[in-house]
């Protein structure tokens, strides 16, 4: 309970689901050896961290940004670029994390004091703007981040996959690098996502919630609504950039397209609202379906735009093709918007009220 | 009492004139740095450009004065128009490639009449479908219309393809004027005259007609104007398809100055748009005007001065101006 910050899932199917997501993904070496698999795995680490974060501010703040992968971006890039300038050491990550974190607290901090002192909706204005010119300048400045290309880096000895803790013959399977940094990035979720879930249960937290419902009353009981919020953007983009950094560790990679993209905004978003917004434990369902559904539904729909082409309607193959994922996405987006507002986790609690 | 005597028994509204000088000052400060010509040449295409940027803005400031609904879809009317009008250009490409006006006006005007029509009716329709649900609730508002934002920008993609579309000028359009030793195209002209022209026509309708009025008045106070009788809403829908109508015309005059159509130029302009938008207070066409020949001067002198520092130009002149006040050069009082 107490791990749990007192806030337990209230649901006996959501707990049974939370612990069966928590103990594949912690047994996943060992249970799926292979290489992709584990790469969804690591994916979902790294996505339920990234959509907890984001739903401190969309569920319990009640604010809306566009520039969460912005600050996702940050901390990829970090890492990224001290280990490409300063090689492959623990150095390196250490300056990574320590110059990424911080940048990232301080732009959250420009934008909250800019935007939330007047209205919440100047707030999402006003990081969709500073996001889409955050990622020219990343693709831009190709000198430091590698530009379209991204960068491509050496992680330390420890997490290569040629490093062997133990070998194949003592649990079956082969305990490397590799699997010591997989459990680098579920351990940093695992933990991360248990102080969130305590931050959200603290008085500060408390005080997230009263400013969402009725931000006058909050006020007038005394509490600043632009110092909260604006700490909770910043707490926010600090684990945003916490989940980058894991990403680009696991990935030994960071680019524009796995760390800044918009698309990845609209997954963080889809995943927050399929799970559950103000729940924390929507965002571990949410990141789990979601990845799975990705990973799996998206070749299908390659296979149905192809059998749509042979029957020989090319406008409708167009709209099945993989590349436009996006597109269905975004309707099953708004549906969800309209007819689940409470997500996954809001329906197996039986809360019909939101 | 006569009507007139209430009138100037009121105390005069206060102008406030120092944000409208800031284009001029802006132009002003850039002269010693460039050569006269450089300057008229840089100087118009920073008008012709933040014209278009107010024609697409204009709609979407209105819509948020008069109902608090700010649609982040709004970004695909743009685009979609710029598609329809590739629906009759490209067929009529004899009549736009003719070396006479009158011929490149009848490809010209269907296509216009074509794009704002439809994004009009669009606009409707995204109106009833999307965001009547979510009236009133700011947070899934925005969820939805950024979402129908996406559908729309990958249906067309799905539609037209991923490729760029070439979309050249009409030949009556292309070249420039010589004036002095600099060269000004006559196409940002044209943009500058129709920019204007919208702008003029706005004004006029928002502060001489019966129906401006009702739209300035529920502006200010939406529920004593339905409590007047008259029905809000009904002039919302009417604000909000003029909106996507003028969106789709922004949309056609962007894709003719940049000579190109693509999928994702609804996204690159709805960000310039927010901007001008929060630059200028949201919900005030004045202030959109001026926020929008801010950005676009200010991103043409710094795109020629500094090609690197252009890139964050229009932030960077969001934030000197938030700075300074804090809801924009011209905040709508109530908001």
């Amino acid at each position: 309970m107490k791990i749990l910050s007192g806030d337990p899932p209230r649901s006996l199917l959501l707990s049974a689901l939370l612990v069966a997501i928590a103990v594949t993904l912690a047994l996943a070496p060992f249970l799926f050896p292979g290489a992709k698999p584990l790469n969804v795995a690591a994916k979902i680490c790294v996505f339920a961290l990234l959509v907890a974060s984001y739903d401190l501010l969309l569920g319990y703040t009640g604010i809306v940004s566009f520039a969460h992968t912005m600050f996702y971006g940050i901390g990829s890039y970090g890492i990224a670029i001290a280990l490409y300038g300063m090689g492959p050491t623990w150095g390196a990550v250490f300056v990574g994390i320590v110059v990424a974190l911080p940048l990232a607290a301080m732009l959250a901090l420009a934008i909250g004091l800019f935007s939330l002192r007047v209205q919440a909706i100047f707030f999402a204005m006003i990081t969709l703007a500073v996001a889409s010119a955050f990622a020219v300048l990343a693709s831009q400045l190709s000198w430091l981040t590698g530009g379209e290309d991204g960068r491509t880096f050496q992680i330390p000895e420890l997490l290569r996959p040629g490093m062997v803790f133990l070998p194949k013959d003592v649990l079956g399977v082969a305990f490397t690098g590799r699997t010591l940094s997989y459990y680098l990035v579920f351990a940093g979720a695992l933990v991360l996502i248990l102080l969130l879930l305590r931050v959200v249960n603290s008085p500060f937290g408390r005080v997230l919630q009263a400013i969402r419902e009725n931000p006058f009353r909050a006020e007038a009981l005394g509490y600043r609504i632009v110092i909260h919020r604006s700490l909770a953007n910043c707490l926010a983009a600090l684990l945003a950039a916490a989940a980058g950094a894991l990403n680009a560790l696991w990935l030994r990679y960071a680019g524009p397209d796995t760390s800044l993209s918009f698309a990845i905004m609209m997954d963080v978003l889809v995943m927050v609202v399929i799970g559950g917004m103000g729940t924390i434990y929507g965002a571990i369902i949410g990141a789990t379906l979601f990845i799975l559904a990705q990973n799996y539904l998206q070749s299908l729909m390659g296979a149905a735009s192809e059998a749509i082409a042979g029957a020989g309607l090319p406008l409708l193959a167009g709209l099945f093709h993989p590349d436009r994922w996006l597109l269905w996405l975004g309707v099953f987006f708004v549906l969800c918007v309209y007819f689940f507002p409470s997500g996954i986790v809001g329906r197996l609690r039986g809360d019909r009220s939101s | 009492m006569t009507a007139t005597d209430v009138g100037a028994a009121l105390p005069k509204e206060k102008t406030d004139i120092l944000p409208a000088l800031l284009p001029a000052l802006v132009a002003l400060a850039a002269l010693p740095f460039v050569s006269p010509s450089t300057w008229l040449t840089l100087t118009v295409a920073g008008l012709a450009m933040g014209m278009m940027i107010f024609i697409m803005a204009s709609g979407l400031t209105l819509v948020f004065g008069l109902m608090d609904v700010l649609n982040f879809g709004h970004g695909a009317f743009i685009a979609v128009g710029a598609y329809l009008a590739t629906l009759v250009l490209l067929p009529m490409a004899g009549y736009m490639q003719a070396d006479s006006l009158w011929l490149n006006l009848a490809a010209l005007v269907p296509a216009v009449l074509l794009a704002a029509g439809v994004t009009g009716v669009l606009g409707l329709a995204f109106e009833r479908v999307l965001i009547r649900p979510v009236y009133g609730q700011h947070l899934k508002q925005i969820l939805i219309t950024m979402g129908g934002m996406i559908v729309a920008e990958q249906l067309l993609y799905a539609l037209w393809g991923p490729q760029q579309i070439p979309l050249p000028l009409p030949t009556s359009l292309r070249g420039a004027f010589i004036i002095g030793d600099a060269a000004v195209e006559k196409y940002r002209l044209v943009a500058v005259v129709v920019g204007l022209a919208v702008f003029v026509a706005m004004m006029l309708v928002l502060n001489r007609t019966k129906i401006g009025l009702l739209i300035r008045a529920g502006v200010e106070n939406g529920e004593m104007v339905e409590a007047l009788g008259y029905r809000v809403r009904r002039l919302f829908i009417g604000v909000f398809m003029t909106g996507s109508a003028l969106a789709g015309l922004g949309g056609v005059m962007w894709a003719l100055y940049r000579e190109t159509v693509n999928a994702h130029m609804g996204g690159e302009l709805m960000v310039l748009v927010f901007i001008v938008v929060i630059i200028g207070g949201l919900g005030s066409v004045g202030g959109c005007f001026i926020g929008a020949l801010l950005v676009a001067l200010l991103a043409n002198y710094a795109g020629f001065l500094l090609p690197k520092a252009a890139l964050v130009s229009d932030i960077l002149l969001m934030v000197a101006v938030l700075l300074w006040r804090p809801r924009g050069l011209y905040p709508v009082a109530t908001r």
